[in-house]
């Protein structure tokens, strides 16, 4: 599936994203399973909250971290992946 | 690396609990012959934890990094206090999930544990046919088990289905799999029986033959591959008809703790079949002491307990020896190679056993089910002779 710039995406029914203090990462939590996340993947999944669309995403981490270089790249990337694996959905 | 200490790694592990398995209470409805329980649960059914030491033992955990809770017995719903027990733990962050035979569900639980925030319930099934369920529970719990499903798929829980296949069942894979996919199920595991506890003891009674597991395996990879992400599809590995071991519990003491209905604290479900082996109790103990410093949790850490032909295996790191409560029950000696791997000295009884699926002779001895009096029977040391046959040594 293609992103779009103005997509919207939320964390899927059944899944959990949040912040585990012991393991000091994001992870994603579903039935059966839990999939701790790297750094980036965790601050990108943070912003999808059927709030903010893949623009808004992009513009908010770039601002975050204005030194990574092309990270507008990576980020479809990780979003594809979550929803290759049904871990978020499309709201619009 | 785990530092060598009197031959007990010491605390240098680096990993944490991630999963924790609270195996509530012994108690259960059903006698299910392949119950991976210990089959002297018997001695272990009086003294359960009350509902303040779960409670107590959640947060420990919890603060130790568990975040998967799975909620499990026996049948968790004999307890009274469920509804409160998952109510902490969904306050205390944990994604909790009730594994469940559906017996002691209601209306009004299934609704007070959703508002106490339960996030899944996992549902055992057992076959399409009424006499099959009935049979391998003995007991009659089939429509219980179809009007629960409905019951889990209303609430809007994501719908998880457990199904363990044996030979009674393993021929039904598709209807088995028609069946889930109309009840509307997310998730589904088919779990080849492992043989532990009550499984072992019904083996012969059991276990499939080697046509039916890979006849099994390939329908399941045919509805997989047209039912997509729609259904999640596990299929648990028959590791006797594998030649590697499984990489068990992904390694003893790295992921995965359970506490049980008296607070004993184990690595693994079978952990207690390995002797000379303290568990910890956490009436006594602080989890994060037992995680990181028991003797038990330490025994089997890492590689540099292993013997021959373990040691100095290539693959050694993928599956870190196989299962040592395998190794124990089968092989007499928790140290050795898991009788699955063909490098084992011990392979020979797998192949046995696998050859004895051709004629198991399942008249002559009947299924032993999982019921208070056949484990008393088992603890007083009756039976004896049944459980003898596995073991390699006299």
């Amino acid at each position: 599936m293609t992103i779009k710039l103005e997509d919207i995406y939320k964390i899927a029914p059944h899944h959990r994203f949040q912040w585990e203090k012991a393991q000091d990462c994001y992870v994603i939590l579903f039935p059966e399973g839990m999939v701790k996340l790297n750094g980036g993947a965790g601050e990108v999944l943070n912003l999808v909250d059927g709030n903010h669309s893949v623009e808004k995403i992009t513009e908010e981490l770039v601002k975050k971290f204005p030194d990574a270089n092309g990270i507008d790249k990576d980020i479809i990337g990780m979003i594809e992946m979550a929803l290759e694996k049904a871990w978020i959905e499309k709201t619009n | 690396m785990a530092e060598k200490n009197n031959g007990v790694s010491s605390n240098t592990t680096t990993t944490q609990p991630l999963w924790l398995l609270a195996e509530i209470t012994y108690q259960c409805p059903l006698q299910c012959a392949f119950c991976y329980n210990p089959t002297d649960f018997d001695k272990h059914t009086q003294n359960e934890l009350d509902t303040e030491s779960w409670i107590k033992v959640l947060r420990q955990s919890r603060e130790l990094g568990a975040a998967q809770l799975g909620i499990s017995g026996g049948e968790p719903l004999l307890r009274k206090d469920i509804e409160e027990i998952v109510t902490e733990a969904s306050s205390l962050g944990y994604y909790s999930n009730l594994i469940t035979s559906g017996a002691g569900m209601n209306e009004k639980r299934i609704d007070a544990l959703k508002d106490g925030g339960l996030d899944h319930i996992q549902l055992s099934m057992h076959d399409i046919t009424e006499e099959i369920n009935n049979f391998i529970t003995n007991t009659k719990t089939f429509k219980l088990k179809q009007k629960i499903a409905a019951m889990i798929k209303d609430r809007g829980y994501p719908m998880v289905l457990n199904v363990v296949l044996h030979r009674y069942n393993i021929d039904h894979i598709k209807e088995i799999l028609e069946m889930a996919e109309g009840l509307g199920a997310d998730y589904i595991e088919l779990a080849n029986t492992q043989y532990y506890g009550w499984s072992l003891v019904n083996r012969d009674q059991l276990m499939p033959k080697k046509e039916q597991v890979l006849h099994a395996e390939k329908v399941t990879n045919e509805f997989r591959e047209r039912i997509g992400n729609k259904m999640k599809i596990f299929f648990v590995v028959p590791d006797y008809f594998e030649d590697r071991p499984k990489k068990c519990m992904n390694g003893w003491g790295e992921v995965f703790m359970i506490i049980t209905a008296n607070g004993d604290v184990l690595p693994c479900h079978s952990a207690r079949v390995i002797p000379n082996l303290e568990f910890p109790n956490v009436r006594n103990t602080d989890v994060k002491q037992i995680w990181y410093d028991s003797p038990a949790f330490n025994k089997f850490r890492g590689t540099d307990w292993m013997k021959e032909p373990c040691r100095s295996c290539s693959e050694k790191e993928n599956d870190l020896g196989g299962c040592r409560c395998q190794a124990m029950l089968l092989a007499g000696d928790a140290e050795s190679a898991d009788p699955v791997c063909s490098k084992s000295p011990n392979r020979h009884l797998i192949d046995q056993a696998i050859k004895d699926t051709e004629n198991p002779g399942l008249e002559a001895k009947p299924i032993m089910f999982r019921s208070n009096k056949n484990s008393k029977k088992i603890s007083e040391g009756e039976e004896k002779e049944r459980l003898a046959k596995f073991h390699a040594l006299p």
